[in-house]
């Protein structure tokens, strides 16, 4: 009831693991998907290892999430072995990758082994990297043709939110062959510690994830499905079953789950059986809330 | 949550390389919980809680010396507690520690033994000066005693003295990792806890820097069985802050 097909790729359900989350070893990989997930992003992953921010990288804001973690990796030269295991989870594995250029953008994704690449150019606290890249649609057109040259894998752009016009940059992505888009990256955010007036995190600011960015990410998911051709995959604050029906109805073919698996590992199957009780309920297919709000 | 403000109220020197620091602010603790702690300015680290108020640390690297620099009435950023803590059986229960392992494990045996559970600690250190918490853990059971270089008690390793594990209900283990897996080896598995060290960002389980293949150390653990253990990368090898794999 669930199943659909995405990029090309087969998918038992249209619920992802999102970049950063479990991401780094093929052990964690494996574990989210034997949760449920219809498939699962690793981390993000760049041409040399790289440690990340010092800590604290991560913090809970109110009912959210602050962090900068630094894009931490231990290089694609050391990863696909973490990708070949995280297959033996029998769904889709979709290597995320960062690079400060097109060249090692094509560098890695022609490397690696995925079932397909999410590009980030959209993670809002690394020098050079990720948003600073991403707020360009000439750069991001270029860095998604340049990967598209460099495997037959679909490619998947990851959008940043902490633009003036998020579809600009969907549209640059779609003009570089992009086989879809994915929004939102974390919000840009800071939190400061009253007692001594240190900014809490190492990095001083980072990106908000959690429900209190939902709002936000369903609004980006909608214009991107009126202004592009390609399927948008949404992520952004969802903790519940309601909350990725309410992706799917903005126009969100397929969604991500990241903060939330904190607490809950089996959360992709969790939502997958309250979906199918709703959609069976209303006697609705996932055709029929793909982009419902669009056409009411 | 956000970091809780925590004013240092007492320091105690312990061991030549090891101080406790107490702290104005309880916590509720189940043993083997730890807090992460902000040292401002310098680094967050995951740190046992050696006592409901304190935590009990060995100067290791540039955020224990930053934390050793700082004195009473000074503050820290507290999160937590995390991760699961020792599930406490009744019985028989024989404690294994090595260096600053002793730090989660000292507040295990009083409350064990405040539930009437019969404690054997066994104690290792490198030397006599360095044995921590041997007062404590005298006060609620047997202890035996081994050092590195024999200077006081069994001269060798803590895990020598342990030739009657099958006498015990369960075993608790905190030390240096190549010593656990050691106990891990000459014990039952499945009646064994063993408290790990990992490289912590999060510590709420969510960002998998610390995973053991899948486990998280900061939300399924710290403390894990060691069946669970038999089946991992356990004292083979673990990741360093890029997430590359390092032999232990």
């Amino acid at each position: 009831m669930l199943t659909l097909t995405l990029t090309g790729l087969k998918l038992k359900n249209p619920l992802i693991l999102a970049a950063g989350i479990m991401g780094t070893t093929g052990g964690s990989l494996k574990r989210a998907a034997k949760g449920g997930a219809g498939a699962v992003v690793t981390k993000s992953i760049g041409i040399e290892p790289k440690s990340g921010h010092s800590n604290p990288s991560m913090v809970e804001v109110d009912c959210s999430y602050l962090n900068a973690m630094g894009l931490p990796n231990p290089s694609y030269k050391n990863f696909q072995k973490e990708i070949d295991l995280a297959r033996e989870g029998g769904v889709p594995v979709i290597a995320s990758i960062f690079g400060a250029s097109a060249d090692e953008f094509s560098e890695i994704a022609g490397s690696l082994r995925a079932d397909a690449f999410e590009l980030n150019v959209s993670c809002p606290h690394a020098c050079g990297y990720g948003a600073q890249v991403g707020s360009d649609p000439a750069l991001v057109e270029e860095i998604t043709k340049s990967v598209k040259n460099a495997t037959s894998a679909p490619v998947w752009v990851k959008l940043t939110p902490n633009v003036t016009d998020i579809k600009s940059i969907g549209l640059a992505a779609q003009r570089g062959g992009a086989d879809a888009v994915v929004a939102i990256n974390t919000v840009r955010a800071m939190a400061i510690d009253i007692e001594s007036g240190y900014p809490i995190l190492g990095n001083k600011f980072g990106g908000l994830s959690g429900c209190a960015i939902k709002p936000v990410a369903i609004k980006c998911v909608y214009d991107l499905y009126e202004a592009l051709e390609i399927p948008v995959i949404g992520v952004g604050g969802i903790s519940d079953w309601k909350d990725a029906v309410e992706f799917m109805m903005a126009g969100a073919r397929a969604v991500q789950i990241g903060s939330a698996v904190g607490n809950n590992l089996n959360i992709f199957s969790d939502i997958s059986s309250c979906m199918e009780a709703f959609l069976e309920e209303k006697e609705w297919a996932l055709d029929d809330i793909y982009g419902m709000a669009h056409k009411i | 949550m956000k970091p809780v403000n925590a004013v240092i109220t007492k320091v105690v020197e312990e061991t030549p390389t090891i101080r406790t620091f107490f702290f104005d602010t309880s916590f509720e603790l189940i043993p083997g919980q730890f807090v992460m702690v902000w040292i401002r300015g310098v680094d967050e680290v995951p740190m046992a809680l050696s006592y409901e108020n304190a935590i009990t640390v060995q100067k290791v690297g540039p955020a224990t010396s930053a934390l050793f620099d700082l004195d009473e009435c000074d503050s820290v950023g507290i999160r937590g507690p995390f991760g699961n803590g020792f599930d406490i059986k009744k019985g028989r229960m024989l404690l294994v520690s090595g260096g600053v392992g002793a730090a989660p494990l000292a507040p295990l045996a009083e409350k064990a033994s405040a539930a009437g559970a019969k404690i054997t600690t066994l104690l290792g250190a490198k030397t006599k000066d360095e044995l921590l918490f041997r007062k404590r853990v005298e006060a609620v059971g047997d202890v035996r005693v081994a050092t590195d270089d024999g200077s006081e008690g069994k001269h060798g390793y803590v895990t020598q003295l342990i030739d009657d594990a099958k006498n015990y209900d369960q075993i608790y283990c905190c030390g240096p990792e190549p010593m656990m897996k050691k106990v891990l080896d000459k014990v039952t598995p499945e009646k064994a806890q063993f408290s790990l060290h990992r490289y912590i960002k999060c510590g709420i389980g969510i960002c998998g820097a610390c995973c053991v293949d899948g486990l998280r150390v900061c939300k399924d653990g710290p403390v894990f069985s060691g069946d669970v253990l038999n089946r991992t990368e356990f004292g083979v090898y673990r990741r360093n802050e890029c997430g590359e794999k390092v032999k232990i």
